[in-house]
């Protein structure tokens, strides 16, 4: 039985989260429906030479996958595995817009190339000259999860450090249409936060996270993954049950968690797959959110990831991340669960270690 | 005990045929699938061929009997077609029988749609449906739901090595016991976007492709899907199923070299043919075919011939590219080169590499040009993509 | 011919990207690819948009462009001979 460590994190997303100095007391709820991501110092991470063709989506994976190796002190992992559900859209949107606009003329090759969804995979693993195990997971808002499947199948497999991450990118006319079928949130509806909402749609955001993951425990650690499970489509009676067996699988049941971490995005229609479990199964449990600082994108999942990592290493819970108020003495087991749009469901278990 | 991971089912449709067999017929009849473009109406339709494939959307739709209201893609309606062949040529019955997953490999996903649709989902509610079918993992979602399976998906993007990783992958899960079934493969359609995208590259050749030829001028795209069942092989005794023949070997190496031409020296290709003869415990030696990837850019078979002698040394095996077929089918290339070399496997036949007259002057590789008949036990089969994303097959008779 | 030189310098800086780079910086002999100001493949095909779309001057075949973009004098030169 192998361990899977969590040894390095890094981090770039609507909130200064690249500035390692700042925590969650510095973070504030969005208030905008759409936030593009704060800006990093791209230049502190990346030549010059490679940064002018980059997209922004392949820039934040870049750093935030500098800052999680760096930690885990890793010059070369053995495999980078990268989910996205949309890939680099804003170039997608440059090149097609130029092929419409200009009747397929006067087309340059950059845009193309930069909107391949394996870019940013091919991108680190330019910069590090690493010829390792790379792929890209697009399966909509299981994408990071499929990544984590991967690296624990590599370590079971023999690989000792794997770099894995989510990345997502705003596009604006893609965006505009998810506006129209009304997946985004109106600003208006945003008065009151996220958590009991009762308007349609999420704040749409973007973001990049990335991981370290490794066999053997470090100082950096920390916690160790146990065990994800994903699934297409499941009906909101149906979460229980599954959330059940996955824990019995893990030798756990629901009173062993210590802290619950929930995808609640504010859209009143999928909202109620967490309200049940807030108001029935977990009610006694820590219960968690973070969409409010991430927002929504297909890989948002990760960032929760991230603040569960932030949380089971410093043994406390920062007061904006909190749902409910529990006394919980050690954060030893955490589980997270999200969802989008009823597709999609992952449970994620963690320990600390 | 690492379990042996068998074939069980094979589905295909491309330009060269709707089913398996078809497409088998028109191999070894040597029958191309390459002509001027029809269903796309593009200002480079005199200046490139494409290996397009004759059912329009409307009876794709038919076949499949979906309502009207459906909002699949072309990328879609091809991948659900071979996965139908595919299963039911692994005559399974319920889909959920023993722990089984899909793993499915696109790079155009609903961009068809999206590129015909871009500024009129304002005005045109109706065509919104196909906002949502954008993504890449759309078709993988649809495709689960259609087969009613509920056990594991996920969609892979690398370029054009996806459907060999998405291979990969479940040949690795079967490996590992995470699944005991696994339906894999790609699925890519024409598109503006990509004719425009490799436009730009300046590696579409305007006439039939010339893989190996040392006068290649670059790719003819094309449009395809193909999918794979795999079982574990215990499974498949159990079930007293037909077994294709078995994945023995695998592997992913990245070239690290730039975003989209190969190294001169083909390291990550090298790397990737090198880890999958390990993986399957074979010398180069035992290779008795190679299902090269052969795109006939100057960049990717120059690189790639590199990469074959550096494996191979003096003893280079039977090769071909079957891409003078039908085109380079991009994510689904993969797929249906897997279904060729299986098909090698079966039939004891090498397929020819079309339109080759004069080898490449560095390295004087020859592919076979005839249909061949030959002892096979192993093929090696290629896929190298953009981002140096390489990846290699190894298909065996026997475990 | 000093007008188009500074003018193709300021197009390479401006299409390919090249943010810390001013027009002072380039001289009229530098070597563009490789080692020089580090240009790759990618910007080549750039430059050969650049040349259809700006100067009406059609490359076929990619490789043309080695000789014609080694520097900014040989794509001044080039320009002024065949530009429609």
């Amino acid at each position: 039985m192998n361990n899977y460590y969590i040894n390095g994190i890094g981090c770039v997303s609507a909130q200064d989260t690249s500035n390692l100095e700042l925590n969650f007391s510095d973070f504030s709820e969005l208030k905008n429906n759409i936030v593009d991501v704060f800006k990093p110092n791209y230049k502190a991470f990346i030549k010059p030479a490679m940064i002018r063709r980059m997209s922004s989506g392949v820039k934040s994976g870049i750093v935030a996958s500098s800052i999680a190796l760096k930690e885990a002190n890793i010059d070369l992992p053995e495999a980078i595995i990268t989910g996205s559900g949309m890939g680099c859209l804003r170039d997608s949107e440059k090149f097609l817009e130029g092929i419409i606009n200009n009747n397929e003329q006067y087309l340059t090759p950059t845009s193309f190339i930069q909107s391949t969804h394996n870019t940013v995979g091919g991108q680190i693993a330019l910069g590090l000259s690493c010829k390792s195990y790379n792929v890209t997971y697009v399966h909509q808002a299981t994408s990071f999860e499929s990544s984590l499947i991967d690296s624990m199948m590599m370590i079971d497999e023999g690989s000792d450090h794997i770099l894995i991450g989510g990345v997502d990118e705003i596009g604006p006319h893609t965006t505009e249409n998810h506006e129209l079928v009304g997946h985004v949130k109106k600003e208006s509806d945003l008065k009151n936060g996220i958590l009991n909402s009762d308007s349609k749609g999420s704040v749409f955001s973007e973001g990049a996270q990335f991981f370290a993951i490794e066999r053997d425990k470090k100082n950096s650690t920390y916690a160790k993954f146990i065990d994800v499970a994903v699934y297409d489509k499941l009906e909101i009676d149906e979460v229980e049950n599954k959330m059940n067996q996955f824990l019995n699988d893990n030798k756990m049941q629901i009173s062993d968690i210590d802290m619950i971490v929930l995808g609640i995005n504010g859209d009143i229609d999928y909202d109620e797959y967490y309200n049940l479990l807030m108001r029935k199964t977990f009610k006694n449990t820590q219960q968690v959110y973070y969409k409010h600082l991430s927002g929504e994108y297909n890989t948002a999942s990760a960032f929760g990831l991230w603040a569960a990592c932030k949380i089971i290493k410093d043994q406390s819970i920062p007061k904006i991340l909190k749902i409910n108020n529990k006394e919980v003495p050690t954060i030893n087991n955490v589980l997270l669960y999200n969802q989008y749009r009823g597709l999609s469901h992952s449970f994620t278990l963690l320990s600390s270690c | 005990m690492s379990k042996g991971v068998a074939i069980t089912g094979m589905g295909i449709i491309s330009s060269i045929g709707n089913t398996v067999e078809e497409n088998f017929q028109s191999l070894i009849d040597k029958n191309a699938g390459i002509s001027k473009i029809s269903k796309i109406d593009t200002i480079h339709k005199d200046e490139i061929k494409v290996g397009e494939i004759s059912f329009t959307n409307d009876e794709m739709v038919q076949i499949l009997n979906l309502p009207e209201s459906n909002n699949y893609s072309r990328t879609a309606l091809l991948a659900e077609i071979a996965v139908k062949e595919a299963v039911n040529n692994a005559k399974i019955t319920d889909i959920n029988k023993y722990k089984t997953g899909l793993i499915s490999a696109t790079s155009v996903g609903g961009m068809d749609m999206t590129e015909r649709y871009y500024y009129s989902y304002k005005d045109e509610v109706d065509k919104r449906k196909y906002i949502d079918a954008h993504s890449l993992g759309d078709s993988t979602l649809k495709i689960a739901s259609s087969l009613g399976l509920t056990g594991y998906t996920s969609t892979i993007s690398t370029a054009c090595s996806s459907a060999t990783n998405a291979i990969m992958l479940g040949a690795r899960m079967i490996k590992s016991g995470k699944l005991d079934r696994v339906i894999v493969g790609g699925a890519d359609c024409l598109s503006k976007f990509t004719i425009n995208g490799f436009k730009t590259l300046m590696i579409l050749s305007e006439t039939d492709c010339m893989p190996f030829d040392k006068n290649r001028t670059g790719l003819n795209l094309g449009e395809a899907a193909a999918y794979l069942v795999l079982e574990s092989d215990e499974i498949a005794k159990k079930e007293n199923k037909k077994v294709l023949g078995y994945i023995t070997g695998y592997a992913n190496a990245n070239d690290a070299f730039h975003q989209t031409a190969s190294s001169e020296d083909g390291e990550g290709a090298t790397l990737a043919m090198k880890k999958a003869l390990e993986v399957a415990k074979k010398s180069p030696k035992e290779i008795d075919y190679i299902n090269a990837h052969g795109t006939a850019t100057p960049n990717n078979d120059s690189s790639e011939s590199k990469a074959i002698i550096r494996i191979f040394g003096k003893t280079i095996p039977s090769f071909s590219s079957t891409k003078g077929y039908t085109g380079h089918t991009l994510a689904a290339a993969g797929a249906i080169e897997a279904v060729y070399s299986i098909l090698a496997l079966q039939n004891d036949i090498i397929f020819p590499n079309l339109n080759f007259k004069t080898p490449i002057e560095e390295t004087l590789l020859i592919p076979e040009t005839e249909v061949i008949n030959k002892k096979i036990k192993h093929v090696l089969s290629n896929s190298f993509g953009f981002g140096g994303n390489c990846s290699s097959l190894i298909f065996s008779k026997e475990l | 011919m000093e007008n188009l030189k500074k003018e193709l310098k300021e197009k390479i800086i401006e299409n390919l990207n090249l943010e810390d780079i001013e027009v002072a910086d380039i001289n009229d002999d530098d070597v563009l690819f490789g080692d020089g100001l580090g240009l790759d493949s990618i910007d080549a095909l750039e430059l050969i948009v650049m040349l259809d779309k700006d100067y009406g001057i059609k490359l076929t075949d990619p490789k043309q462009g080695k000789s014609i973009f080694q520097s900014i004098n040989t794509m001044a030169d080039y320009i002024t001979e065949n530009r429609k």
